[in-house]
C-alpha cells in the first residue's frame, strides 16, 4: 500500500482541523472495509486516514425523544442491527445492515461509509432514502443537512467538499401505522453485489386501506442510487390494492435508467426494478399492519 | 507519522508491543511483524475470510483492519485456539471430518466458527451456513465444513469446561 499517515482525533472539532490540515489527500477511516482496499490497491490516492472512530458522535446511535433515531456515520452493521429497538422501530435498516458483505465485514462497516462511499449499488443507500434520512455534514464553514436522496451524485463520489465529513444520519420517527422494507436481487444466496435493489417505505391510513404517503428507492439501475417520487406519488392517497401498487412498481421501473454489464443486462434491471419494487411495498404493508 | 508508530495490544492473552507503519494491515503486522504466520493471506481485499481474526469480541478480516487502528485491543487469532497442546473441539472436529483440503482456508474458517459459537452455542445448520457466507473454500463444496461446525458444536455443548 502506498505510504500514508494516520490521524485519530478525538472529538469532531479535532477531526475538521486534522481534515483542513491535510488537504484533499486525506480520507475518512471508518469500518475500512471499502477504503483501506482502495488505498491498496491504488484506486484512491490516501495520504491521511482520518480514523473517527474514537468520536462519540461518529460511533454512537440513539434515539431522540420525538421517535427520531440518529447513527453515527462510523457505527458497524452488526452493532445496529444487533439493537433490539432499531430491529423494532427500524426494520428496513436491519434488512440493509444485515446484507452488506458478510459478518467479517458486519463487524466494521458502516451506513455512513457506504454512503460516502457512494456505489450506484450500495445496500443500504435505497433505505436510507426511503426512511428519509438526512445526512449530518460537519465543515470548516460549520454544519449542514442534506437530504440522502441529494448526497451521491456520481459513481464513487457525493458532495462532501474538501475539509468535510459525515458525522451521522438522522431519521425521522415512523408515523402512525408505517413500515419499511429493502430488497436485494443477486444470483446467489449471500455475499454478492446487488443486480438491483430497491426500498420502500409506507404510511398507512388507520383502517390500513390505503396509503398515506409513500417513499421509494431504487439502487444499481443509474449512475447514483435513485429516489423515485413518482412511485411514492403514485401511492399515496389512493387504496392499498394490487393495481395502485403495480403503478407504483411501473414508475420505479420507468425511472430505472440502468447499464447492461457482467451483473446483468438493461432490460433485466428495469424488470428487476419494478418486481422489487413490489415486493418492499408488500413487505412494507405487512410491517405497516405489524405482521 | 508515515514512519513507525507504537502499538500495544493484547493478542491470545498475551501483551504485545510493537512498531507498525501505518499503511500495515492487521494481517500484514501479524504475519510480517510480529510472525504469526497463521491467518492467512487469501484475496486481500475482505472477500475470502482466510486471514479473519477476533478484535475486541468482534471477527473481522485482519485485510480490512490497520494495524495502528488497534492499540489497546484484544485481539485472538488461530494460533489462540488452541489450549496449549490440546486442539480446540473445532479444531479436533475438522481433522475428524476431514473438513480441508489444501487449509488456506483453515484458519479463517475455525476462527469464524468459534466467533459464532461462542456467542450462539445452540446455532444450527442454516444459522452456521449463513454466518460462514463470508469464508471462500474452493476445495472442500462446504458440506464437510459445516458437518465438522455442527459436529464441534454438539461436542461444546456436551462438554463445555473443554472449550
Amino acid at each position: 500500500m502506498q505510504a500514508l499517515e494516520y490521524v485519530a482525533p478525538a472529538s469532531l472539532d479535532e477531526a475538521v482541523a486534522a481534515l483542513a490540515k491535510h488537504g484533499a489527500t486525506a480520507r475518512v477511516l471508518a469500518g475500512g472495509t471499502d477504503v483501506i482496499i482502495q488505498a491498496r490497491e491504488g484506486r484512491r490516492q490516501v495520504g491521511v486516514m482520518v480514523d473517527i472512530k474514537g468520536i462519540k458522535e461518529a460511533t454512537s446511535f440513539s434515539f431522540g425523544s420525538d421517535g427520531s433515531l440518529t447513527v453515527g456515520a462510523a457505527a458497524p452493521c452488526a452493532r445496529l442491527y444487533g439493537d433490539a429497538e432499531v430491529q423494532k422501530r427500524f426494520p428496513a435498516l436491519v434488512d440493509s445492515a444485515s446484507l452488506i458483505g458478510g459478518i467479517q465485514i458486519q463487524s466494521r462497516a458502516s451506513l455512513g461509509g457506504n454512503l460516502c462511499n457512494s456505489s450506484p449499488a450500495a445496500d443500504s443507500i435505497p433505505t436510507l432514502i426511503a426512511l428519509g434520512g438526512v445526512c449530518n455534514i460537519i465543515g470548516p464553514s460549520g454544519k449542514r443537512d442534506v437530504p440522502v436522496e441529494d448526497f451521491c451524485t456520481a459513481p464513487g463520489q457525493n458532495v462532501l467538499q474538501a475539509g468535510e465529513l459525515l458525522v451521522s444520519i438522522t431519521f425521522p420517527a415512523p408515523a402512525a401505522n408505517s413500515g419499511a422494507a429493502f430488497e436485494r436481487f443477486i444470483p446467489r444466496n449471500e455475499m454478492d453485489i446487488a443486480v438491483v435493489n430497491a426500498a420502500a417505505s409506507v404510511a398507512l391510513s388507520a383502517d390500513g386501506s390505503k396509503f398515506e404517503s409513500a417513499r421509494i428507492a431504487v439502487g444499481a439501475v443509474a449512475p447514483t442510487p435513485l429516489y423515485v417520487k413518482a412511485a411514492g406519488d403514485a401511492l399515496a392517497g389512493k387504496p392499498v390494492s394490487e393495481a395502485t401498487i403495480d403503478a407504483a412498481a411501473a414508475a420505479a421501473s420507468d425511472a430505472a435508467k440502468p447499464i447492461t454489464d457482467m451483473r446483468g443486462s438493461a432490460a433485466q434491471r428495469k424488470h428487476l426494478a419494478g418486481v422489487l419494487t413490489k415486493h418492499v411495498i408488500n413487505t412494507a404493508i405487512a410491517r405497516a399492519k405489524g405482521a | 507519522m508515515t514512519g513507525r508508530t507504537y502499538v500495544s495490544a493484547r493478542i491470545n492473552g498475551e501483551q504485545r508491543d510493537f512498531l507498525v507503519e501505518p499503511r500495515q494491515s492487521l494481517l500484514e503486522t501479524l504475519r510480517d511483524e510480529l510472525g504469526m504466520t497463521g491467518a492467512k493471506e487469501g484475496c486481500n481485499n475482505g472477500n475470502c475470510g482466510a486471514c479473519n481474526v477476533i478484535v475486541n469480541g468482534s471477527l473481522v478480516n485482519a485485510c480490512c483492519v490497520l494495524g495502528v487502528e488497534c492499540n489497546g485491543a484484544e485481539i485472538v487469532t488461530i494460533e489462540g485456539v488452541a489450549d496449549g497442546e490440546t486442539l480446540h473441539p473445532l479444531q479436533t472436529s475438522f481433522l475428524e471430518n476431514a473438513a480441508l483440503q489444501c487449509g488456506i482456508c483453515t484458519p479463517g474458517f475455525i476462527v469464524a466458527a468459534k466467533a459464532l459459537l461462542d456467542k450462539e452455542p445452540d446455532a444450527d445448520e442454516a444459522r452456521i451456513r449463513h454466518w460462514l457466507a463470508g469464508n471462500l473454500c474452493r476445495c472442500t463444496g462446504y458440506d464437510k465444513i459445516v458437518r465438522a461446525v455442527l459436529d464441534a458444536a454438539d461436542d461444546m455443548r456436551r462438554a463445555p469446561a473443554k472449550a
